[in-house]
Parts: C-alpha cells; sequence; structure tokens
C-alpha cells in the first residue's frame, strides 16, 4: 500500500506533515500522483497539467493551472510565477483545500478563511497589484462564461459591471462622482464574500486511502 | 404611544369580531351536525335520499300517489342534505382560515406559543363544544381523508420549494437519519416496551411483541407537517433545518416498510428471517420505487409545460396535477407516496420554471402555500378533535413509559449516529446540532393516522395505541414546541442568514464549483464535485434540450440567476417605490463612472442629448402621465382571455437579442454630463442602471439634490426600427425627493397612481410597458430621436 512509501521519507514527510497539516497517507497519495502527472520526475510543468482530461471541460482551467504556478501560494511571500513547481510546492498549494479541523476558535477559523480567501484573490488578481480591477473581473466572469457562447459576451461585461457596482456600492458607501474606485482589495474581498462560508465550502476530501489507480488518468507521455 | 393603544384597541375590537363570527360558525356547524344525523335516518328509510327527491319528481307527472294530499306549494324550503356535505367541509376551512386570521391579531401570543399548538386547542374547544351539544363528534382524522386529501399538498410545497443544493450537499446525513434512526427508534421503542409490558404489575401481558414492535414503528416516525410547522418559526440555520426536514420527508418509506411488515405478520405472530429480507428489499423497492415514479410524473410535468406558451393560464394546473398523480400511483403501488411528490416537485421545477410565465410561478407558489397551510391548519384541528371523539383507553404505565423511551430513543440514536456521521463529513455536526437535531424530532398527525388504519380485530389493543400516540403528540407539539424557541436562543444557535444573494455570491459560488471540480481532477480521485459536475454537462446537453422551450435551454446558470435577480429587483422597487418603506441598501451613491476607468469623452458627432427646462419637463410629465394613465385604463378590463395575451412573455428571446443590440447602440451614445440625472459616463447598458438602482434607489434621490432638484428626462437615441428600446431613465415625481416616484411599472396588475411611473432602464424584462406596443401615439413620442432645441419650444411634445 502507500505506506510503504511514506516510510521511506519519514522524515521529508514529517516535515511537509507539519508544513501544511496533511496526514502521512494523503501526502503519500499526493506524492504518487504527482509523480504521475510529472511522469515520474521531480518537478511539475503547467504541460502536465494541461494533459489531464478531465479538465479540459473546465472553464477556468488556465486560472487553476496558473495557481499551482503562482508564487504568491507559495506561502514565501514570493512573487511572480515558475515555470516548474516542486512536490513540496504542489503540496502547499493543495493544503489550501483542506478542511478546517473540527475544533477551532474562531480566529483560526478566520485564519484559515483569510487564507482560502486570499488564494481566490490572487486568482483574480493576475496582475499582483493588490486590487481586483474592473478588467480583471470582467476576465473572470468571461471565462466562467465561456463556454456558452457568443451570447456570453456581452452579458459577461454586464454581469462584471453590475458585480463591482456592488462591491463599491457596499465598500465604500458614498462617492464622488468624479472619484474613482480602483478595484477591489483584499478587505473588501473579505467583506462581500463573508456571507459565503468559505471555510466550509471551498474543501476537497483528501483521501487516505489509495484510490487513485481506479481513476482514469489516461496522460500521454511528456513528449 | 396612544397610537398604539388605538391600534390594540382595535385589534381587540376585531378579535371581538372574530370571536363573535367564529362563536356563530361554531353553533352552526354542530347545529348543522345535528340536523345531519336526522336526514340520514330518514332518507336510509326511504331507500337514500336521492330515491327521496326522484319520489316528488315523480309525482308532478304522471299518475297520482295513493295517499298523496295535496299541500301549498313550497315557496322556500330547506334541503340541507342536498349540499350537507360540501358545506360542512367548507365550514371546516372556513373556521381553520378565521383561526389562523385571529391568532395573528394577537402578536404576543403567537409569540409564545406556536401555532400548531394553539390549533390543538381550538380542535379541543371545538370537539368539546360539539359534545357538551349531545351530538356525536364526526370522525374527521379519517385516514382517507388525511393521507388522501390533507396530506399531498403540505408534502408537495415542501417538495417543489426544497432547497436542492443543501439537500444533496446532505444526502448522506440525512439518509442516515431517516433510515438508521427510524429503525432503531422503532426496535429500541418497540422491543422495550414489549419488556415492560411483561412485566408483572402493569396487567399488559396481553400485549404481544409484534403489536409492540408495530407500535414502536409508527411512533418513532419524525413527522414532517409538525416539523415544518415548528420550526418554520424558529428561524435555524439551513443545514440543521435540512437535516430534520429531510428526515421527516425520508422516513416514510421506512415507516410505510415497517409498518405493513408488522401489520401483515402480527396475525401469524413471528417474523422469520426471509420475512426480514423480503422487508429489507420492500424497502429498497418502496423507495426507489416512489422515487422513480415521481421523477417520471416530473419530467412528463417538465415536458408538457415545454408547450404551454399559448395557454398560460392552465399551466400551473399541470404542476398541481401531475404531481398528485405522482402521489397516488405511488400509493396505488404502496411504494412511499411522500418521497414520489418529493421527486416530482424537485425534478419538475427547475425546467418548468424556466418554461411558465412569472405570473404562472407566482400562481403556483401562491397555491401552493395557501393549500399547504390550511391543510397544515386542519391537521391540527381535526387532531384536536379526533383527541375529544375518543376513544381512549388510557394506561399510565404504557403511556409513561412511551413517552419516555421515546425521548430517550432519540437522543441516544442521535448522538450514536452523529458520533459514526461525523467520521464522513467535512463539517461536522457539533453538540449543539445534535441537540437540536434530537429535540426537534416531533411526532405529529402520520402517526396518529397510521394508528386509526389498524384492525380492531387483530388489535385489540388499538384503543391504547392511540392514546399513547396522542400522547406522544401532544407532549412533542406542546412540550418540545413551545420550549424549543427559548432553547434556540438560548443556546445561541446560528439562525438563518436572511442576505439576499448577491450577484458576487452567485459568480464566486459558481467559480468555486468549477475550482474544487478542477483540483479534484488534478489530484486524480473522483470526488462528489466531479460528479456534480458531470451530472450538470449531461443536464445541459441532454436534458434541458428536450424539456425546456424555445432557446432558453442555452442560457448558462449565472445569466439566469442574473436576470432573474434583476427582475426580482425591478419588482421590489415597484413594490417598495411606491410606499414609504425604502430598501434598506446601504445609502451609497456610487455609480458606474466611479468604477469606470477614465476614458476620454469621444468626439460629439451624436445629437446632443436634450437638456429641458423645468417648465418643459413639467409638460412632459404631464402628457406622459396622462398617455400612461390611458393605456392602464385600457388594459384594465381584461378577461380570461386576454391575460393570456402577453406578448411580453413570449417575447423573451427576441428581447435578449434586441437588448444585445442596444447594448452595443448604447456605446455609441457616450455623452453624459455628470449633472444630468443618471450618472455615468454611458447611458450605461440597462443592466448597469438597473444594478445601480438595486443597490440603492437612494442614489437617485441624493444625487438629485446636488443637481438643483432640476429632473431631466433622458430619451435615447433609439434608432427608429427598434421601437421599444427606449431608454427612458429618471423620472421624478414633484412629491419630493424622499419616498416616492421611483418605481418601475409591472404589467398591468398595477392599479396604484403612483404619480409618474418610469422605467430606470428602458428595457425592463416584463417591466416594459404594455402601453409600449398597445398605444401608437406614446411609442412615437418615445421613440421619438429627440427633438432640436428650437422644435422643443414650440410643439407640444407628442406629436
Amino acid at each position: 500500500m502507500g505506506t510503504l512509501q511514506s516510510l521511506s521519507d519519514e522524515p521529508e514527510y514529517r516535515e511537509l506533515a507539519e508544513k501544511t497539516g496533511f496526514s502521512f497517507e494523503q501526502i503519500g497519495i499526493l506524492h504518487k500522483r504527482f509523480k504521475q502527472l510529472s511522469h515520474n520526475e521531480n518537478t511539475l510543468r503547467r504541460a502536465d497539467l494541461d494533459t489531464i482530461p478531465d479538465l479540459a471541460c473546465n472553464p477556468i482551467r488556465t486560472q487553476i493551472i496558473e495557481a499551482f504556478f503562482d508564487k504568491r501560494n507559495f506561502h514565501q511571500n514570493g512573487d511572480g510565477t515558475v515555470e516548474e513547481i516542486s512536490f513540496e510546492e504542489f503540496l502547499v498549494v493543495m493544503s489550501h483545500f483542506r478542511p478546517p479541523a473540527l475544533n477551532m476558535t474562531e480566529e483560526q477559523r478566520e485564519k484559515v478563511r483569510r487564507e482560502k480567501l486570499r488564494f481566490l484573490f490572487n486568482m483574480h488578481n493576475t496582475d499582483n497589484d493588490g486590487t481586483i480591477t474592473l478588467e480583471e473581473y470582467r476576465h473572470v466572469v468571461e471565462e466562467l462564461l465561456s463556454r456558452s457562447g457568443a451570447l456570453g459576451k456581452e452579458t459577461a461585461k454586464g454581469i462584471a459591471d453590475a458585480a463591482m457596482l456592488e462591491v463599491a456600492s457596499i465598500s465604500m458607501g458614498h462617492m464622488e462622482p468624479d472619484e474613482f474606485y480602483e478595484g477591489i482589495t483584499f478587505e473588501h474581498f473579505l467583506k462581500i464574500l463573508k456571507d459565503i462560508e468559505i471555510e466550509t465550502r471551498m474543501n476537497i476530501r483528501f483521501l487516505n486511502m489509495d484510490t487513485t489507480t481506479l481513476c482514469n488518468t489516461g496522460l500521454p507521455s511528456r513528449e | 404611544m396612544s397610537v398604539r393603544v388605538a391600534l390594540h384597541s382595535r385589534s381587540f375590537l376585531e378579535r371581538g369580531l372574530l370571536l363573535l363570527v367564529i362563536l356563530i360558525f361554531l353553533e352552526g356547524t354542530v347545529l348543522t351536525l345535528g340536523a345531519a344525523s336526522s336526514p340520514d335516518i330518514s332518507a336510509q328509510d326511504n331507500t337514500g335520499g336521492h330515491d327521496h327527491l326522484d319520489d316528488h319528481r315523480g309525482i308532478a307527472g304522471s299518475h297520482v300517489h295513493p295517499n298523496y294530499t295535496k299541500k301549498a306549494f313550497p315557496v322556500l324550503s330547506l334541503d340541507y342534505h342536498h349540499i350537507q356535505v360540501p358545506f360542512e367541509i367548507s365550514l371546516w376551512v372556513l373556521l381553520a382560515s378565521l383561526m389562523k386570521l385571529g391568532f395573528h391579531l394577537i402578536p404576543q401570543l403567537s409569540s409564545i406559543v406556536p401555532e400548531s399548538c394553539l390549533l390543538i386547542v381550538v380542535g379541543l374547544l371545538v370537539g368539546g363544544l360539539i359534545k357538551l351539544a349531545g351530538e356525536e363528534v364526526p370522525p374527521v382524522l379519517d385516514s382517507n381523508l388525511f393521507f388522501l386529501c390533507l396530506l399531498p399538498p403540505i408534502i408537495l410545497d415542501a417538495g417543489y420549494f426544497l432547497p436542492i443544493r443543501p439537500f444533496m450537499e446532505n444526502i448522506g446525513t440525512i439518509l442516515m437519519f431517516a433510515v438508521v434512526g427510524t429503525l432503531w427508534n422503532a426496535f429500541f421503542v418497540g422491543g422495550l416496551l414489549y419488556a415492560v409490558c411483561q412485566i408483572e404489575g402493569t396487567y399488559l401481558s396481553q400485549v404481544e411483541l409484534l403489536p409492540c414492535l408495530l407500535f414502536g414503528s409508527i411512533i418513532s416516525a419524525v413527522d414532517p407537517v409538525a416539523v415544518l410547522a415548528v420550526f418554520e418559526e424558529i428561524h435555524i440555520n439551513e443545514l440543521l433545518h435540512i437535516l430534520v426536514f429531510g428526515e421527516s420527508l425520508l422516513n416514510d418509506a421506512v415507516t410505510v416498510v415497517l409498518y405493513h411488515l408488522f401489520e401483515e405478520y402480527s396475525g401469524a405472530g413471528e417474523v422469520t428471517p426471509m420475512d426480514v429480507v423480503l422487508g429489507v428489499i420492500c424497502f429498497l423497492i418502496v423507495s426507489l420505487g416512489g422515487i422513480a415514479v415521481g421523477a417520471i410524473y416530473g419530467i412528463l410535468a417538465a415536458f408538457t409545460s415545454r408547450f404551454t406558451s399559448h395557454t398560460r393560464v392552465i399551466e400551473p394546473l399541470f404542476v398541481f396535477v401531475y404531481s398528485y398523480m405522482a402521489y397516488l400511483s405511488a400509493e396505488m403501488f404502496h411504494l412511499s407516496g411522500i418521497m414520489a411528490l418529493i421527486a416530482c416537485g424537485a425534478v419538475m421545477r427547475p425546467y418548468v420554471e424556466a418554461n411558465i410565465s412569472h405570473k404562472s410561478h407566482t400562481t403556483v407558489k401562491y397555491f401552493l402555500k395557501m393549500w399547504s397551510s390550511v391543510s397544515e391548519t386542519l391537521i391540527f384541528i381535526f387532531l384536536g378533535v379526533a383527541t375529544v371523539a375518543g376513544p381512549h383507553a388510557w394506561n399510565w404505565t404504557f403511556v409513561s413509559v412511551t413517552v419516555i423511551l421515546c425521548l430517550v430513543s432519540r437522543v441516544i440514536g442521535v448522538v450514536g449516529l452523529t458520533f459514526i456521521i461525523n467520521k464522513f463529513r467535512i463539517v461536522k455536526l457539533t453538540t449543539k446540532d445534535q441537540f437540536i437535531v434530537a429535540y426537534g424530532g416531533l411526532r405529529g398527525a402520520i402517526a396518529f393516522s397510521l394508528g386509526y388504519l389498524l384492525d380492531k380485530n387483530l388489535f385489540p389493543m388499538r384503543t391504547m395505541f392511540l392514546t399513547a400516540i396522542i400522547t406522544e403528540i401532544f407532549f412533542t407539539v406542546f412540550v418540545q414546541g413551545m420550549t424549543i424557541k427559548p432553547l434556540v436562543d438560548l443556546l445561541a444557535v446560528k439562525k438563518k442568514q436572511e442576505a439576499k444573494r448577491s450577484i458576487n455570491e452567485e459568480i464566486h459560488t459558481q467559480f468555486l464549483d468549477h475550482l474544487l471540480t478542477g483540483i479534484e481532477d488534478i489530484c486524480g480521485h473522483y470526488g462528489h464535485h466531479h460528479w456534480k459536475d458531470k451530472l450538470n454537462r449531461f443536464n445541459k446537453k441532454y436534458i434541458k434540450k428536450c424539456l425546456i422551450a424555445g432557446e432558453r435551454y442555452k442560457e448558462p446558470q449565472l445569466i439566469a440567476f442574473y436576470h432573474k435577480m434583476e427582475f426580482k429587483q425591478a419588482i421590489e422597487l415597484v413594490e417598495s417605490g411606491g410606499g414609504v418603506k425604502l430598501p434598506s441598501a446601504v445609502p451609497s451613491q456610487v455609480s458606474m463612472q466611479n468604477i469606470q476607468p477614465k476614458k476620454l469623452p469621444p468626439p460629439v458627432a451624436e445629437r446632443a442629448l436634450p437638456q429641458f427646462t423645468k417648465g418643459r419637463e413639467e409638460e412632459i410629465r404631464k402628457i406622459l402621465r396622462s398617455n400612461l394613465q390611458k393605456t392602464r385604463q385600457r388594459l384594465r378590463s381584461y378577461n380570461r382571455h386576454t391575460l393570456v395575451a402577453d406578448p411580453f412573455e413570449d417575447g423573451w428571446n427576441d428581447f435578449i437579442l434586441k437588448k444585445q443590440r442596444l447594448i452595443e447602440l448604447e456605446k455609441k451614445v457616450r455623452l453624459m454630463s455628470n449633472y444630468l440625472t443618471v450618472p455615468g459616463a454611458t447611458p450605461d447598458s440597462p443592466t448597469m442602471c438597473r444594478a445601480r438602482l438595486a443597490s440603492d434607489p437612494n442614489a437617485f434621490y441624493n444625487i438629485k439634490a446636488s443637481s438643483d432638484g432640476v429632473p431631466t428626462i433622458q430619451v435615447d437615441l433609439a434608432s427608429p426600427q427598434s421601437p421599444d428600446s427606449v431608454n427612458m431613465l429618471n423620472e421624478f415625481s414633484k412629491r419630493g425627493a424622499t419616498g416616492q416616484g421611483l418605481g418601475q411599472r409591472e404589467g398591468a396588475d398595477r392599479d396604484e397612481d403612483q404619480g409618474l411611473m418610469m422605467k430606470p432602464a428602458g428595457k425592463g424584462e416584463k417591466g416594459e410597458e404594455e402601453g409600449g406596443n398597445k398605444n401608437p401615439g406614446l411609442m412615437r413620442c418615445l421613440s421619438d430621436p429627440g427633438p432640436s432645441n428650437e422644435d422643443e419650444e414650440d410643439e407640444p411634445f407628442l406629436p
């Protein structure tokens, strides 16, 4: 089973487990998947993720893939993007989707929520200027609606504009006619999404048992 | 202060009047019920009233009856028997409705005591009155009546409006509670009760094991009616609500199977392992079969609704009839009718709502709520009456042990199950949650009706069972129902969030869905997001095409949500814009120009938008108002048939395309000074204006103030080919900056004359003036591409 592998890499895994909060079994399984995706290399590239067939019909796959190569998500106060990532970084990005523990204090919960929302914020804020501008938001909505063809383009713009207006209204209150609202800052982002319980929704179930072999991965070779 | 006193005294007066009316009706009921018994007997003597009447008719024609003596021609006669049954039914319904009215006139009472308790008390009173009057209390909670007439509306209402998302997310937990929990309850209560009965001192040793188990299975099921009635008033958070409520709905299958199983074999006296296996298979068939039947009818209903665009009047009927037939079909095969109804409602809803008109949708909603409300009221009243009717066989031991055991088993069951369930849940259930789930397990009329159905011969202790069931119901409804609200407050359980769904939340919900699906794919395991996504895609690709009329099936969810939201906000504005109550939006004055990146104003090649003087605009307003009024009057006298002819319902698709074109057109019209009423560098897309309105209608008022109170009307430079692409924006009523004047006309049903109605952003969906099409004069004026300033002064605006 997967645990055999973890025994041999134990000290490494322990460090990773501490850093990201995954259990040993989960790390083992994710490592296996990583190796599968990267064709047994130590680093993963964008092209590897691109070839996952299930991801092909996802409207926001570009952004998802980009998120993995975005240094801001590596918790190292970095900036910019990289071309390839190691397993550790892969794991760190994945750790954003871990469910919160059962007995958490209110502030721990708040911390988790901030972290997850920061991930989302980074996904939208592609130019890393600290705010989500109207253009970036429009892009987000367009991508979401990208499957609906021509009908989506103009309406997407309308929707994004309306959403932006809503954020501005909620966050800024009164604005003079010639004031300009640059974009959604992280604090405003927190405010508008406080009703969605992010810490309970933005999670996936990480397996403790190895079932990856049951899934059809169908990855072609790298070359 | 004095106002409150006046209000109180007025409500007392009303209450007094109501009581008087109620008493009269009660007397009427008693009398009629009394009168009912006599003609019955006499009718039977004449071999049925039917022949009785025929007799009379026959006399007039042919022969002279030998014993017939001529009487004076009866000018006025009383024939109660003829209308007895419908009359009594109507009386009961009326009584129920008056009761409901009455309770809400006394707010203090309804805040302490849940409605269900009050209704049971009323039932007790009515039953008592009838008994006092010497008449026999009618067996009102007849099982047929209950299961075929009173229960379906409530369940349909619940199923149609079931929040699918939380339901599906928690389906595992709900099923665990419903199936395993109910089984545990049934066996625990039944088994221990049998053990207690065997104890020497209770004189109950004639109660055997199987009847005990049967009793256990009847009483262990959480009742959806009671749960709905109580939980509706306490507004707890969605998760707990859906857990308890879902459990109460889904345990019907278990109850049906257990009930039939034990009933069948009580005669034989034993249950073999084979029977148990058969029971399990039966359970699967009952539940899955019920769902399948419901789903089939749901799809039929959805398919039918695709073709109803020309007969909108009967659209709601399809929803009701198909659902009822699903219920009856399931009951025919002894499948779970409740699950069929839920499945039918849930399956048909997304497609039917996409197909039917807005008015039909409102009709469906209101009829469902009305029927379910009346049903619920009637059920509780009948429970009270049936309690008085008896017969009762009170046995202290049996009853008290039942009540205690039910509580104990519920608590143990919930705690134990949660322990197991929490291992599989992402969001664990806390102790507080468990307490509420356990405490909210109310029993209700279904248990009573099932007990009532028992055969007296097979179950000599039936009356004792009934008494125990009633006591348990009373205990849960009164004690638990009354105390759950203060307990919820005491324990600080999270309440339901009343926040309105905002666009941002919707966008991010969708975004999250896709994100999580993507991450699952990267991780390589097919989790629950993956399957949900697959189902959605399948739905979009194949199913929607068949079941949704026209081109609407292509509309992605986000867009549909967005249009729906806009529409809802428009209607809200109409409803609140006329009144003093303002939506409690944050008084913000953010507008489009604040978020649009600064652009250079495009070259002034287009015609300048007219800026009217105050006097002129007053005139314009008067003219427009009179025209709008005329249109409204014209439409007032409609009959059933014109109700159907609603061109805007059907022009939905054209509208969307036109809107696209309009948006492009608007891009051309770019100049607007900031002092015009509509802020923004562009006469924004209609969606923008509406969004602004949505966030705060106040915005208009305040900006008004800043522009010297010069209201202006902006007429869009629409191309003549699209006469309805009018962008008539801000219109102010001179009634003042606060309160009124902002509203959007919605169809012909707005009969209030709120000064001038305007359309805040041209292409209101259905809010578009019907006058637009019907009054060519107005049309022309509105689509007038804007007179030049010189013409303005001389000619009336309206050609």
